[in-house]
């Protein structure tokens, strides 16, 4: 019964703010209704039991991408209505799209079948959720299993790291950065100079 | 519960090379001016790796859940990735000297891409050759850009990466298909999979996988017609790089190609055979025609490289343990051709304009400085696969299988190809022995360049004497069974 109504609480947001982040006027609240959107995904998530999905949907998505949209809205100078101008045209080749898409889905999933013997050869079972939760079950085969993939995942990322900077970062002269031995050796004769003026003259 | 300790003891090379990266980037980053540090560390590393790949038992063991293999196979085609790549960084220190554009993360880069071919070639699951090729090319893609002042540098970097990420995606794709139709992605299962599907035949989704995967792996050994970036990115990145292109990516890329078709796909010869022997056809022919036009020498090695993928690939059509062995000969030889080459390339350098790469710089160079002259004739005649020189025996090691399987018109048009690819090669020779001399290459090259050139061109020569051929020979064979008989 409460999973019903927070089935339907969640559910009616995310529709709802999902179409907000379509028409909102001003950018910024798109990216702030796209949050709402994934918060209440994330919702949904949990009530399916699928608590780690949830979890990385917070984390990545409102986390990392959302931040970044919000940021690129906010630096970049994008004309967003420039933007919006064919809406209206193209809203029924946009509906048809979408109409084909989802009955391509339902036909997907209505001629879901599995080869034979495919649970004998499956490589890592799930254990029933009963027994241990999902996050733990992704943990023991990711550190155990897979260690050898989570370790070259981990060297791929050192090589973007690398290649950003190795491609990017430049040794600027004339950078100011700030030196706290030279500013606490400082003496007063260094910073200011007085000088008598006379009256009327300036220097 | 605890799980077995996973047996890493095949896996030291490896582990070195990624250990050893991360300590040259802090010693890179803690120590000034420490780019001939790090590099000869670099190489160092590589070396111990060599050893330990070869202490590695032949047998072949799985490591890491099945995802890593290790046997003859392996080994020997780690030892060729391993040695290239050393000779690269080595080749690397007097080009950066000399145009004055020196960092650390060169070498290190060049570890990380080892490893990810080293990764690639052990691959025994769809997922760790996806994320060794990913590791491989990413450090790739860093390379071809390192020049980042040069607009032709940057755009090759560009270049590489847009068309390396599409075929990655067609690749992934493949493997999708592949792990929906199969069940799974580990080498071993799929081809008891596909064993088992009998008179029937596989389903037509595994089949468009293997294809995708196909395609995606030959934008890596860049076989036709999937080249198209490679004579940009070759002229685009600085030479070191190109020479480390020429051969250590497209050797890891042909072991993963063969451990992929012999595996899992071992019961589908029908269905790939097709696909290599178009590839096989279509590069010999279109390195050994677009290659007449060219007037850049590096354009003219991509083209040639092009050619050279569709002469090993003739290795793998007949799917037999002979065939293989014709590859990895092939596979041998062309390093030491390119490597030899390579040095040439970077000593075509004048005092006021640089790197020349242009054809025609080498004109009359037999006046001007006979001794290169005599190594570019040496390499240009190898090249070409004229007897009795080495890149002769490596043609010869991968026409006589198709030769015994029968496909005389295959092997006709492998040796036509070979004979229009000869003019562009011969073409240098008397450029530098009949031609008007034009002003001289400053005469500066380091003592690891000149041992470096000698070997290769003495290898190159005495390979028709059973002792220096004997182990190369032997060596291929081994590796060959190794990977046939699973």
């Amino acid at each position: 019964m409460i999973a019903a109504i927070c089935f339907y609480i969640f559910a009616t947001i995310l529709v709802g703010s999902a179409i907000m982040v379509v028409f909102s006027k001003n950018p910024v609240h798109s990216v702030l209704f796209l949050i709402l959107a994934f918060f209440n995904a994330a919702g949904l998530f949990v009530l399916l039991g699928a608590e780690f999905i949830a979890m990385i949907l917070v984390i990545v998505y409102v986390g990392a991408v959302a931040v970044m949209f919000l940021f690129v809205v906010m630096m970049l100078d994008i004309n967003f209505t420039e933007l919006r101008k064919g809406v209206q045209d193209y809203l029924p080749i946009g509906l048809l799209i979408g109409v084909i898409l989802m009955v391509e889905m339902i036909f997907i999933v209505g001629g879901w079948h599995m080869s034979d013997g495919i649970a004998t050869i499956i490589l890592a079972p799930t254990p029933p959720l009963s027994e241990v939760t999902n996050t733990d079950a992704i943990g023991r085969i990711l550190y155990t299993d897979y260690i050898y993939l989570f370790q070259i995942a981990g060297l791929i990322l050192l090589v973007a790291m690398i290649g950003a900077i190795v491609l990017t970062h430049r040794k600027r002269a004339g950078v100011k950065k700030q030196n706290i031995g030279d500013q606490v050796r400082r003496r007063r004769g260094q910073a200011y100079e007085a000088i008598d003026v006379k009256p009327g003259q300036g220097i | 519960m605890l799980e077995q300790f996973p047996n890493i003891s095949i896996a030291y090379g490896e582990i070195l090379l990624s250990l050893g990266a991360l300590v040259l980037l802090m010693v890179g980053v803690f120590k000034k001016d420490s780019v001939n540090l790090v590099s000869w560390l670099s190489v160092g590393f590589m070396a111990i790796a060599l050893c330990l790949t070869m202490a590695t038992p032949t047998v072949q063991t799985y490591t890491f859940s099945n995802l890593f293999v290790a046997d003859d196979f392996t080994q020997y085609m780690k030892m060729l990735v391993l040695v290239a790549a050393a000779l690269a960084v080595i080749m690397s220190r007097e080009f950066f000297k000399l145009e004055g554009d020196e960092r650390f993360e060169f070498p290190v880069l060049l570890v990380l891409a080892t490893v990810g071919m080293m990764v690639m070639v052990s691959a025994n699951d769809l997922m760790s050759l996806y994320m060794g090729i990913e590791l491989q090319s990413l450090s790739l893609y860093v390379l071809a850009a390192f020049k980042r002042d040069s607009e032709r540098s940057t755009e090759a970097g560009l270049k590489y990466f847009v068309l390396g990420a599409l075929s990655s995606g067609i690749l992934l794709y493949g493997c999708s298909l592949i792990y929906g139709f199969i069940g799974s992605t580990n080498f071993s299962s799929i081809g008891n999979v596909i064993s088992n599907y009998g008179d029937h035949g596989a389903p037509i989704g595994v089949i468009i996988g293997l294809v995708f995967v196909l395609a995606g792996l030959a934008f890596k050994i860049s076989a036709v017609p999937f080249h198209m970036w490679t004579p940009d990115v070759y002229e685009g990145s600085q030479t070191p790089v190109t020479a480390f292109f020429a051969v250590a990516p497209k050797v890891a890329a042909l072991a993963l190609l063969a451990r992929t078709l012999y595996v899992p796909f071992g019961d589908m010869s029908a269905s790939w055979s097709q696909v290599i022997i178009f590839m096989s056809v279509a590069s010999m022919i279109l390195g050994s025609f677009a290659a007449i036009m060219q007037t850049n020498i590096k354009r003219l090695m991509a083209y040639s490289s092009i050619g050279h993928v569709g002469f090993a690939l003739l290795g793998l059509i007949s799917g037999t343990s002979e065939g293989l062995r014709g590859l990895i000969i092939y596979m041998t030889i062309y390093l030491v051709m390119n490597v030899g080459m390579f040095v040439c390339i970077m000593s075509m350098r004048r005092k006021e304009d640089g790197m020349v790469e242009d054809i025609k710089e080498l004109s009359g160079l037999a006046k001007t400085d006979p001794p290169l002259a005599a190594f570019i004739s040496i390499f240009m005649f190898s090249l070409a696969g004229v007897p009795p020189l080495a890149g002769f025996f490596a043609k010869w090691y991968v026409i006589i299988p198709i030769v015994r399987d029968g496909n005389f018109i295959l092997a006709t048009i492998a040796v036509l190809a070979s004979v229009v690819g000869a003019y562009y090669y011969i073409r240098i020779v008397k450029l530098m022995y009949f031609d008007e001399p034009v002003e001289k290459f400053i005469s500066r090259k380091s003592y690891p360049m000149k041992i470096i050139v000698t070997l290769s061109a003495l290898l190159v020569l005495a390979f028709i004497i059973p002792q220096v051929s004997n182990p190369v020979l032997e060596g291929a064979t081994a590796a060959a069974q190794g990977l046939v008989s699973q």
